[in-house]
């Protein structure tokens, strides 16, 4: 076996709270298409990071071999430098200049300090020949579509001789076509002896190019397989992401299902800017006391959308249709009127909107039910403290006092934050939007924990999530959303996984 | 020795500013044979900084909820023309003009509120309209000429003390008086926070610290009044000026109105989705420091006994720095009333102390620009040195492996904490 390019020995990466990744081994063979996979939060991005040297040499441990010699890299230039090239989801170009531009920036073609404009050109021209895309050099990258733009990103790495081409999830925004053609070029560009890893959840897709797929699971390498050596298939790959099984992932639970709590009838919601879009098309769902509702939908399918403009119509603009909570017909305006008519929601984005990152426990705890600490003029900071601490121990929240700064927490005890605050609110329903995105597993059993606990006291609980698994474990009622429409409803005996999907992915109009 | 060193590192930030303020003060006193501390001049630094530093208790809440308000010379200069012209050509009765003032600086921030928060305009370009619209309208108003004759009680607010009471001591009684309630009212807060702190666990200052930061500040205070008593007692713009910071901090600690500016400074869509109206906030705020704008106009006013066309000029620059000088963060969410007041100091005190030692104007400038790129530089490099040391709590036992049993068991009796939460 000749020598491989790469070789990442014992790599562990810890982030403040956080474990990222922990002794992970990765050995890419010369001239192979290397597959990356695993779940949301694996840590197969950050293992790419530390490759491209995003994080430098010396915040991680383990050492990296990169075409024979060991490599510390201190940033990205130092790692392109060295023929490693990595191409995010999100492409990094500049949408105002030109394809040669874009092509050539920061290696742009100069003779004596001034740009060659005709070299420049040309030479895109070729570069541009070599990864199939036949345009004119000089049109701006923000006419071009998404698939040709992924093309241009690949010229670009090819214009810094690459050895090794990382890509992060490249077809994801793609169609079938232009996700072809690229997977197409892959195979071309290892023809000419460049070596490529992919990420992918698209296990079609890694199974038809790859040479070879690690799978990493909670920050660890599970297996290497060899897929030139056949027996690969998609479950023994989903085996390997998935790994435990679902009994031990969520806590035993004995639901106490009560009267309709919450009632949508005929909801409709139209885009905020664009008044004829309409992205909530006809929406009917009730929660009822003590039951625990998922929201199963692919991206885009309208779940936060839906969620928002239940919650004081803070998304959305025309709304129609009846919402009822026991029994009683409510116009929520704002957010305000929603918290005070007992709805609460967990954002998906924790830190964007979920948390001011300046602030300490115990004020982020209080921040949406500061009514109920107003004593005359004065917030009463002594019972926020003891209202905080009573949250920080019933929860375990995992800091020293309830005066630490919540931007120094781990997302596992932020989102225990997030869900203090809004239980302080005294909600009668809540509506949990991607309740344990970015939440390592011990935590992600907790919070399960505490939304079951939280169901028992009566409360309604909508959850929306993208890990079918979860929903599944923990939902007594699944409806799964599609473009906007809920196109089924699952109770918990029929649902399964490729039920589930099957109607999310049903083609609504 | 340890904890000494340990306890100022972490309030670095907090103590870094005073610490800054009394290396300037002491540098002068030394630099100046003493006359910075004579008690004529201490009284003078309070007169001539009051206007300064009642725009910078505004200021501080506008940079929080993450705006500007360049406007505020301009402004106050408006609003001290319209109350000279108001009592010298109308015959409106001072205390009547004063409120009317008032009025009109809080319409003028409502104006810029409007096109702040409900338009959303950016406040830099409300308020730079503003900066030229106010200041052409203040010529307009007085005719390009200064406007004197004042009433005497108006000309007070500028000038005036406190009266004397009591015995002849050869000191301002009331001035004393006042001093050592103050300080009383500190310890007593101070001393009720700590038990506080103490019975939830917070960490609190070491009790000889803790007794050393009272006498500290007690001595301070205690020798501020006695500086103050021995020239002509506290003048009546100090007291305007210790009841703001007093109301102005409580406002920015202790409200919900507070808490909100913190909360829309320190992230914007949190506080929406946290149910704040981010929109009446930002428009309330504005709108205080119209107000404030048109104080400080009429304190200015009072104090040169007359309106004049160039007064307030560059008003709007030092009380930023002077917001900024004390802690306060410019993408917003980060400032306290006392860290503009600090800030507002350590401008004054230069200023005084250099024209004392006879620098240009032209020098005092070029130096206090420095010291607001010195004093934010090291805001900045502390910042960076205190997030490189980690956390300073949230020890972080993550488990990678499935939940433990003894998890699985405690989870069962988790005891979501009721609606009414018990008093301790």
């Amino acid at each position: 076996m000749p020598e491989p390019i790469l070789q990442m020995r014992s790599i562990t990466k810890r982030f403040p709270g956080v474990l990222a990744l922990s002794d992970v081994d990765l050995v890419v063979a010369r001239g192979a298409i290397h597959a990356i996979c695993g779940e949301n939060g694996a840590g197969k991005s950050t293992l790419m990071k530390v490759l491209s040297g995003v994080y430098p040499h010396g915040s991680y441990e383990g050492e990296i071999v990169f075409d024979g010699r060991t490599v510390e890299f201190s940033n990205i230039r130092h790692s392109e430098a060295a023929g490693i090239v990595i191409i995010h989801q999100e492409l990094a170009l500049i949408p105002e200049l030109s394809i040669a531009e874009n092509i050539f920036l920061g290696n742009e073609n100069t003779r004596r300090g001034v740009i060659d404009w005709d070299a420049t050109n040309h030479r895109a021209i070729e570069l541009m020949a070599r990864v199939g895309l036949s345009e004119n050099p000089l049109t701006p990258v923000k006419h071009l579509g998404i698939g040709k733009q992924q093309l241009v990103e690949i010229a670009k790495a090819l214009s810094k001789d690459v050895k090794l081409l990382i890509l992060d999830e490249p077809t994801a925004a793609l169609n079938d076509d232009d996700s072809a053609h690229l997977l197409d070029l892959l195979k071309g560009l290892q023809g000419k002896g460049i070596t490529s890893i992919m990420i992918s959840h698209k296990l079609n897709e890694i199974e038809r190019v790859s040479d070879a797929i690690t799978i990493i699971r909670d920050g660890r390498t599970i297996e290497t397989l060899d897929v030139r050596a056949g027996d690969v298939d998609e479950d023994r790959i989903i085996r390997g992401m998935v790994g435990r099984d679902l009994d031990h992932r969520f806590p035993d639970h004995e639901p106490e299902i009560g009267d309709v709590l919450f009632e949508l009838e005929d909801w409709r919601v139209s885009h905020p800017d664009d008044h004829s879009r309409v992205v909530i098309k006809d929406a009917n769902l009730t929660v009822r006391s003590g039951e625990i509702v998922g929201i199963a939908g692919l991206m885009g399918a309208g779940r936060t959308e839906l969620a928002r403009s239940v919650f004081g119509r803070s998304y959305g603009s025309r709304h129609a249709g009846r919402l009822r909570l026991e029994g009683r017909e409510l116009v929520l305006r704002s957010v305000h009127d929603a918290i005070r008519a007992g709805i609460a929601y967990v954002s998906e984005d924790r830190k964007g909107l979920g948390l001011n990152l300046l602030d300490d426990i115990k004020t982020s705890v209080t921040a949406a039910g500061l009514d109920r600490l107003r004593r005359g003029v004065a917030v009463d900071e002594r019972e926020e403290v003891v209202v905080a601490e009573s949250y920080r121990r019933s929860f375990n929240i995992k800091a020293p006092s309830v005066t630490v700064g919540v931007g120094k927490l781990s997302g596992g005890n932020q989102q225990k934050v997030v869900l203090s605050k809004w239980l302080y609110t005294e909600p009668r329903l809540l509506i949990l939007d991607e309740p344990t995105r970015g939440i390592d597993v011990g935590a992600k059993f907790e919070i399960y924990g505490i939304i079951q606990a939280l169901a028992k006291q009566g409360k309604g609980v909508l959850v929306i999530s993208s890990e079918l698994p979860e929903l599944l474990g923990l939902c007594d009622r699944i409806y799964t959303l599609a473009e906007g429409v809920i196109t089924h409803e699952f109770t918990r005996e029929d649902a399964s996984q490729e039920g589930l999907m099957r109607h999310m992915t049903a083609d609504a109009r | 020795m340890n904890t000494l060193t340990k306890t100022l590192r972490g309030n670095i930030r907090q103590y870094g500013m005073i610490i800054a303020l009394a290396a300037i003060v002491i540098l002068f006193q030394i630099t100046t044979d003493g006359i910075l501390l004579k008690p004529l001049n201490v009284s003078n630094l309070v007169v001539q900084n009051a206007q300064i530093l009642i725009l910078a208790i505004g200021m501080v809440l506008v940079i929080v909820a993450r705006h500007i308000d360049l406007s505020v010379g301009s402004v106050a200069a408006f609003v001290g023309a319209v109350g000279a012209i108001l009592m010298t050509k109308h015959d409106v009765p001072w205390m009547l003009a004063v409120i009317l003032c008032l009025a009109l600086g809080a319409l003028i921030g409502a104006w810029h509120g409007f096109w702040v928060a409900y338009v959303g305009i950016p406040a830099f370009i409300v308020t730079l309209a503003s900066m030229l619209l106010f200041r052409g309208l203040t010529l307009v108003v007085l005719e390009g000429a200064t406007v004197g004759g004042l009433p005497e009680g108006f000309k007070d607010i500028g000038n005036g003390f406190l009266p004397e009471v009591g015995p002849d001591t050869g000191l301002h009684n009331l001035t004393l008086a006042l001093g050592v309630i103050l300080v009383a009212v500190l310890v007593v807060l101070d001393y009720r926070k700590r038990l506080a702190s103490r019975r939830y666990n917070f960490d609190v200052l070491p009790l000889p610290l803790f007794l050393i930061k009272q006498g500290v500040i007690g001595a301070v205070i205690i020798e501020f009044a006695y500086l103050l008593a021995d020239a002509r007692g506290l003048p009546i713009v100090g007291l305007i000026l210790f009841v703001l910071i007093g109301v102005y901090t409580f406002i920015m600690k202790r409200t919900i109105f507070g808490r909100h500016v913190y909360a829309i400074g320190g992230n914007v869509e949190a506080a929406t989705m946290s149910g704040v109206n981010t929109k009446r906030v930002d428009f309330l705020v504005m709108m205080n420091m119209g107000m404030l704008a048109g104080l400080a106009g009429l304190v200015t006013t009072a104090r040169l006994t007359a309106a004049n066309p160039k007064a307030g000029v560059n008003f709007e620059l030092d009380a930023i720095a002077a917001a900024f000088i004390g802690g306060a963060a410019v993408t917003g969410g980060v400032g306290t009333v006392i860290g503009a007041i600090i800030g507002g100091l350590v401008m004054g005190v230069l200023n005084n102390g250099m024209s004392l030692q006879g620098v240009s104007i032209d020098w005092q400038q070029a130096i206090k620009g420095l010291v607001l790129l010195a004093a934010v530089a090291f805001d900045v490099w502390n910042k960076k040195r205190t997030a490189g040391g980690g956390g300073a709590g949230a020890e972080a036992p993550q488990t990678t492996a499935p939940p433990p049993d003894e998890l699985v068991d405690k989870l069962d009796d988790v005891d979501i904490p009721e609606p009414a939460v018990p008093r301790p």
